[in-house]
């Protein structure tokens, strides 16, 4: 990629022309309307395969301006492919600032995380969706899908908890684990670990989330309710790990499990390589 | 004929300029009840508030056709958005994807696009010109965006205004969404927002 393709105009500023911008703006807007309805929008072909982004990068070309640091994160981490890829393009294309730091950045693109540190008022948490309907495993029909929406008809999902209760004693998802938006639609949160679930609750920050093979585009805003959904007596859990992060110490962060050589010895790190970082540097200073 | 040398000048920098005030209307409709200036926004055409000429150089297109109630439904306010904008200009409330309404515009929200059940998204957005964002009756609103609640007085409306709104708030998930527009300023109600008050 040759550097700054914005200014030689080879592209237009943030990669999309701006009609296609002023499209997607609109369906932002109604996504923040009617929070967790899934909006939706013309998606145009990316210069990345699908699966690799190409939701969260439209929304993020439609907002994105010159007076915005950017952060992307790719299952919390800001230096793999995906992240360096998503962040070098904007960087050429929409000559934004980019930063590592959770709490220097005004938008958050991230793939299946959400940042340990807590977001702030006025930031902007830009979720890459690959399956945008939290309905389509257990009913494949868009049409019905839709339906059930409109309807507020949720009984499918329940009882998908309930048999995964009855089968494993408890609700056995580990991640993209469905919510209730203000009490109206059940929205899928994208596949970030269920311990990432509370974080959506009441966030101070706004939720955008794109899907661009499903072309779909949704929203939480802040301080709007989130719950996980589950049941009296089975109720909504977080993972929890016996060790600490080897590098850190945290004991409240998510653990990613490494296997760091060949006889299968184990290592627990934090999954947000930022916040990781940040808790090692001022031990390290003080030495 | 349309005298093009009496339009005025649309947005300076469009790509930018349009970033910028999105951002600021996006600021302002997950946050019901705040209120954001628009630098940027240029003069509007006729009676129209720069605010409400902003909002539609940023949103507006081909794609959107806008409705124009009294004072605003004159020539130049048209000639004005079919330039800058490339809006189609339509009669009939039903056709509009922006409604552009002042205060006072009898039965506010009759005959707008409410969208449907399975298409919520579809329905219009109202930008109603008011004389002020504050000044006007205190009324709490309360729903998602807003930290429990908020006070806001917008000025200019009748209290039939509030009652047709909790009728559009009532129909939730469908319902008109609204902007509202004073000089530079301006402030956004989805649908999603009740009103006491």
């Amino acid at each position: 990629m040759t550097e700054n393709n914005a200014k030689d105009g080879a592209y237009n500023y943030a990669y999309l022309d701006e009609q296609t911008k002023r499209m997607i703006r609109r369906a932002i807007l109604k996504a923040v309307a009617v929070p967790g309805y899934q909006v939706p929008f013309g998606g145009r072909e990316m210069p990345l395969p699908y699966g690799w982004g190409t939701g969260g990068i439209q929304v993020t070309a439609a907002i994105i301006g010159r007076d915005d640091t950017l952060k992307v994160i790719d299952q919390g981490a800001d230096d793999t492919t995906n992240a360096v890829s998503i962040r070098r393009f904007f960087a050429n294309v929409a000559e934004v600032a980019t930063t590592t730091r959770t709490e220097e950045a005004t938008v958050i693109q991230t793939r299946h995380r959400v940042p340990e540190t807590p977001l702030g008022e006025g930031q902007i948490l830009v979720f890459q969706v690959p399956i945008p309907e939290p309905l389509r495993m257990l009913e494949p029909r868009e049409t019905e899908t839709r339906t059930l929406h409109a309807l507020s008809e949720y009984g499918v999902m329940q009882v998908s908890l309930y048999e995964s209760i009855a089968r494993h004693g408890r609700i056995s998802k580990g991640y993209n684990y469905p919510v209730m938006v203000n009490g109206r639609y059940i929205m899928s949160p994208s596949p970030i670990p269920k311990f990432d679930n509370p974080k959506l609750d009441r966030s101070p920050a706004l939720q955008l989330y794109g899907a661009g093979r499903e072309k779909r585009i949704y929203a939480v805003p802040p301080y709007t309710p989130v719950k996980s959904l589950d049941f009296d007596d089975h109720p909504f859990e977080i993972e929890t790990w016996q060790q600490c992060c080897e590098l850190c110490g945290s004991k409240d962060s998510f653990l990613d499990e490494m296997i760091v050589d060949d006889d299968g010895k184990r290592l627990f790190v934090c999954s947000d390589t930022d916040y990781c970082e940040r808790r090692r540097t001022p031990a390290e200073a003080a030495e | 004929m349309t005298d093009l040398s009496t339009l005025g000048p649309g947005l300076a920098d469009p790509s930018h300029d349009a970033q910028q005030l999105f951002r600021a209307i996006l600021d302002a409709t997950s946050h019901p009840g705040r209120i954001v200036s628009l630098p940027a926004a240029p003069a509007g055409p006729g009676t129209l508030s720069a605010a409400a000429t902003a909002y539609l150089l940023t949103l507006a297109d081909r794609d959107t056709p806008v409705w124009l109630a009294e004072p605003f439904d004159q020539p130049e306010v048209g000639n004005f958005l079919r330039f800058h904008a490339g809006a189609l200009i339509v009669t009939q409330r039903a056709q509009a994807a922006f409604g552009v309404l002042a205060a006072t515009t009898p039965s506010p929200f009759n005959d707008f696009d409410l969208g449907t059940d399975a298409y919520p998204d579809r329905s219009a957005t109202l930008i109603v010109d008011v004389p002020g964002l504050t000044g006007g009756t205190m009324r709490r609103w309360r729903g998602p965006g807003i930290d429990d609640h908020t006070d806001i007085a917008v000025a200019g409306l009748a209290d039939m205004f509030w009652h047709d709104w909790a009728a559009n708030h009532g129909l939730f998930p469908c319902g008109v969404d609204i902007v509202f527009t004073a000089g530079i300023e301006l402030c956004a109600l989805p649908r999603s927002i009740a009103v006491e008050g």
